[in-house]
């Protein structure tokens, strides 16, 4: 069993604190079992379960530090672990940016663990499978996709008496359809911590709508155009600028976020005044750990407030180094927006291009976080508040910081993921003006 | 997809907790070179698997006895900010029973332990056959006995102290410092996979895989002006012992624009010091007119060209659509290979490998203990054949795999990756100041940047470390801004020569990753310098206001 409960990994990292002989210890268990589901050509293909507990201890000598795992708990292991943590950091070389473990905390848990995700059986992810393939086919449509489902806990210690324990759950489902032709494509994804509010045979709607209205797609001149993106289409582009945040490369000049003459933009406007970004660990759609990797508080913070930079992210040496309070790193991005759905955002637009999916997005230039991506699975063309015809895929050039400067409007916020972010997001549907497709591409 | 690159993945902070539970447990560097388990082992092991299995009613059973060891030094500017030593040990086991596969992993190194695993594989394979419209087809693969293969190494990474490593990235820092870079991080980064694979068509292969990654970025910011460039290492990841950081002058080239690239040996030193003066260049350098260009590309450029738009689309299982939601599906359809599909012009021959020295890919035998082989998959422009493995051979009508299987780990199943794929050199001897002699309006282009392609492998964006001017067949000025834009078939036609072998060098990435849950592995690409004529250029400088 790899799911401790508080009392098990408490007198576990307590043994581990003990041993120490070190200055300070920190130690920390990790324990998950994950569950998944594979399937493609309407059929499964694999599917597992995979559990795993870890515990870490860090010790440090001065600014020596040295950091030993294992997956064994009985004394002597425990033993033999913080041993060896404590050989390695008197051999490491000091580190000047080491700083002391963090102080005793009061932490407020968030309410991350479901009791519904965490009991997900075989029997459940092969009736999420076929709650997906068997309506497709049913229409001649084709699916391929991935469920995987989660429950672990986090639990650490250190020499200065701080201790945390919390349980999570997480479910990511995502799904590509489709038509058995090849001429259409659409794609759901939702990641959500409860299975309770999860039911494939519904989302799986979303994709095979998107697939057949995506068929016969026609292309159009690449350009600037008006679009709106659907929340999971922005993510991936916001994602990538959440990574530069940190107050430490603005600072040091090497981020969007550095000013010229030395500095950082703390305090500027950047954004159109309606862009509010906040991180919030207890947001009830985005509940992430009340603590970051460092065992750092989380707190509800403004990230941007009426787009204006509100606050950097400083890591403990940095923050020390400039005369700064360190916060927790942020789990989770809160983006403010209004209530129109989708739908009601299509209502209003005179001409415009729908985005439902973006991908592949990559840095193009970090001095002005220029992206290039492509859009997939379902983009649409938008004419006197409806939607005409589907388009060919675009390639984008294109900056979040721009982005966010040419807000036509914003509509009602929902929880995503990005394809390759861990960062949590409630984003609302945007629209945007003089948004840039660079090329088209031929690819369905 | 190839993962976004490591430094910047990283955010340059790599936390000791972060490490160990991707590759595995924490350990100390002494330990890297013992611990290594006897074959005798290792085969008592397998045996006990193999039993089991059989046993149990499988089929065919395939037992793998890894041990993955791993070693991070990372370093920013005057200091080492981690070392991290990491070891994964275990046993993965496939059967198939009924006719389906089965899998399942232990870290239990006994012989009960594996063969409860391998029973347990029995039972998944059997539940899975329940579901299964159609049996699965191995191509028949001869048992080989006992064998065994080591890369071909000349030092173990492993066994120099990271003492000498530290010592010598904080070297190559100060170099990089002492030349005009504000900022350096680097990194050294070595693999060893020590792995046994045993099945019950009579194979018991040892292997002995060596891997190793020198990376840098190095960043030059200009206060005034707000503005910040960075250019990163011109080495490749290689299939080499320590000795690829030799820095031998033989091994070195210096490209008619006077930057130095590297075959080989890696001098990480003197690619720092050019890499410091370049980014303060490039600080100055102006943008890009976007238009047409004729390009000429390095191959420390192209391979991460091939990889997407050849390496990809030519993967059966992504053609078949099994990778359809994540990786993506593929242009390159079996009626394109039916219909004799003209993927390039006759310049255009491009192989897969598992053999060549010193790549990324080369082993003995796959993870399904088929030998490895060099085969054609564009010869003279014309697609040819794809990469198939034991269970996808028979839909191509092949009677035998291509011997390109593998497993990140020992507790993941393996799949069909990508073997290295490369663009052969040109027949008839041409170097790279001939080549660029007759360009009128073009671009040279080294080192590998921003990459993105779509999910069937038509529309890429490249862009790159350098980019120099050509001018009536002068390599010019260095510009900025610079990415090129692609439709994969047209790309590959608009290819109008490529440099003999004697410019042939390698590039890869330890990081394509595929399928779900995710997968990483390791793959070289090489070439020689090639010319592509008429391809569209944009310039990707933006101002923020």
């Amino acid at each position: 069993m790899s799911i401790f409960t508080e009392a098990q990994a408490k007198a576990i990292l307590d043994k581990v604190i003990a041993l120490s002989k070190a200055d300070q210890c920190i130690a920390q268990l990790k324990g998950s079992i994950d569950g998944n589901v594979r399937f493609a050509l309407n059929n499964v293909s694999t599917s597992g379960i995979v559990s795993n507990v870890d515990l870490s201890v860090e010790v440090a000598f001065g600014k020596r530090v040295g950091i030993a795992t294992i997956n064994e708990f009985d004394d002597a292991a425990l033993e033999r672990c913080v041993r060896r943590a404590e050989d390695l950091a008197k051999l490491a070389p000091e580190n000047p940016e080491f700083v002391p473990a963090v102080e005793k905390q009061a932490y407020k848990p968030t309410a991350t663990f479901s009791p519904a995700t965490a009991a997900i059986t075989p029997d459940y992810r092969a009736q999420v499978a076929a709650d997906s393939i068997q309506p497709c086919k049913a229409e001649k449509l084709v699916a391929a996709g991935f469920l995987q489902d989660g429950q672990s806990f986090v639990a650490f210690a250190n020499s200065k008496g701080n201790f945390g324990y919390q349980q999570a759950t997480n479910i990511d489902y995502t799904c590509t359809v489709r038509t058995d032709d090849g001429r259409g494509s659409g794609w759901v994804g939702h990641n959500l911590q409860d299975a309770k509010a999860f039911d494939a045979s519904a989302d799986i709607r979303t994709a095979m709508r998107k697939a057949s209205a995506s068929a016969d797609a026609k292309a159009i001149e690449p350009g600037k155009y008006t679009v709106i993106l659907e929340p999971v289409a922005a993510a991936g582009l916001l994602a990538f600028m959440f990574n530069d945040f940190r107050a430490r490369e603005a600072d040091e000049g090497r981020s969007f976020l550095s000013k010229k003459g030395g500095g950082n933009k703390l305090g500027e406007q950047i954004f159109d005044p309606r862009v509010n970004f906040t991180a919030d660990p207890g947001h009830p759609d985005a509940l992430v750990m009340p603590w970051d990797d460092d065992g750092l508080p989380r707190e509800r913070m403004p990230i941007v407030t009426d787009g204006k930079v509100a606050n950097l992210q400083y890591t403990r040496y940095w923050a020390q180094k400039q005369g700064k309070r360190a916060t927790g790193e942020p789990g989770n991005i809160i983006m403010a927006g209004g209530t129109k759905t989708t739908a009601e955002l299509i209502k209003t637009t005179a001409k415009g291009i729908l985005v439902t999916r973006t991908w592949y997005i990559r840095m193009v230039d970090p001095q002005t976080v220029l992206l290039t991506g492509l859009t997939r699975d379902g983009t649409f063309y938008i004419e006197n508040g409806q939607i005409k015809y589907p388009l060919k895929n675009f390639r984008f050039n294109e900056s979040p910081v721009i982005m966010l400067n040419n807000i036509e409007e914003l509509g009602r916020p929902v929880r995503v993921k990005g394809d390759e972010s861990d960062l949590i997001m409630v984003l609302p549907p945007m629209k945007l003006r003089d948004f840039t497709f660079t090329s088209l591409s031929d690819a369905v | 997809m190839l993962r976004r690159d490591f430094l910047a993945a990283s955010g340059f902070g790599l936390g000791g907790f972060v490490l160990p539970s991707t590759f595995g447990k924490l350990i100390a560097a002494e330990a890297l070179l013992d611990g290594a388990i006897p074959v005798a082992v290792k085969k008592t092991l397998a045996d006990a698997a193999l039993a089991a299995a059989t046993a149990a009613g499988a089929s065919y059973c395939d037992v793998r006895v890894g041990r993955y060891l791993r070693q991070f030094v990372i370093t920013r500017d005057a200091h080492v900010e981690n070392v991290v030593n990491t070891e994964s040990i275990g046993v993965g086991i496939r059967v198939i029973a009924g006719g389906a596969w089965g899998f399942a992993a232990t870290n239990d190194m006994t012989t009960d332990g594996v063969a409860t695993a391998a029973r347990q594989a029995a039972a998944i394979a059997k539940a899975n056959a329940r579901n299964q419209t159609a049996p699965v087809q191995l191509a028949p693969t001869p048992g080989v006995g006992e064998v065994s293969w080591r890369a071909p190494i000349r030092t173990n990474a492993m066994s120099v102290p990271v003492k000498e490593k530290a010592a010598l990235l904080l070297d190559v820092n100060a170099a990089a410092l002492a030349n005009g870079a504000d900022f350096i991080n680097s990194v050294l980064f070595s693999v060893n996979e020590q792995k046994y694979f045993a099945s019950t068509d009579g194979s018991y292969i040892d292997q002995d895989v060596h891997r190793i990654w020198p990376l840098m970025r190095v960043t030059a910011v200009d206060k005034a002006t707000g503005k910040f460039r960075t250019r990163s290492e011109l080495s490749a990841p290689m299939g080499l012992g320590y000795e690829y950081l030799d820095g031998n002058k033989a091994d070195q080239t210096v490209l008619p624009n006077g930057v130095v690239v590297f075959g080989k040996s890696y001098d990480m030193k003197g690619d720092a010091i050019a890499a410091a003066k370049q980014a303060r260049a490039k600080l100055k350098a102006p943008s890009v007119k976007p238009g047409k260009y004729d390009l000429v590309l390095d191959p420390s450029h192209t391979w991460l060209t091939i990889h997407e738009s050849v390496g990809h689309p030519t993967e059966l299982d992504r053609v078949l659509g099994y990778e359809a939601n994540y990786a993506g599906t593929s242009f390159a359809t079996l009626d394109k290979r039916a219909n004799h599909f003209k993927y390039g012009s006759d310049h255009v021959t491009i192989i897969a490998d598992k053999i060549q020295p010193g790549s990324l890919g080369a082993v003995g035998y796959d993870d399904e203990g088929v030998k490895t082989k060099r085969w054609d998959l564009i010869k003279d422009g014309v697609l040819v054949d794809y990469q198939v493995i034991r269970d996808q051979a028979h839909i191509i009508g092949k009677t035998a795999s291509d011997g390109c299987c593998y497993a990140d780990s020992w507790s993941s199943v393996q799949f069909q990756r990508m073997a290295n794929v490369s663009l052969l050199p040109g027949k008839a001897k041409l170097s790279v100041p001939d080549m660029i002699k007759d360009v009128e309006n073009g671009i040279y282009i080294v080192g590998d940047g921003s990459f993105s392609i779509d999910q069937q492998r038509y529309n890429a964006q490249f862009g790159g470390q350098l980019f120099y001017e050509i001018k009536n067949g002068k390599v010019g000025g260095m510009i900025e801004d610079v990415a090129y834009q692609i439709r994969t078939p047209e790309f590959w036609n608009a290819c109008v020569g490529v440099c003999d072998e004697s410019d042939y060098r390698l590039g890869g990435s330890f990081f394509d990753g595929k399928g779900q849950p995710a997968q990483v592995s390791a793959v070289s690409h090489g070439s020689s310098t090639a010319r592509f004529n008429g391809i569209n250029v944009i310039s990707t400088a933006r101002s923020l206001g």
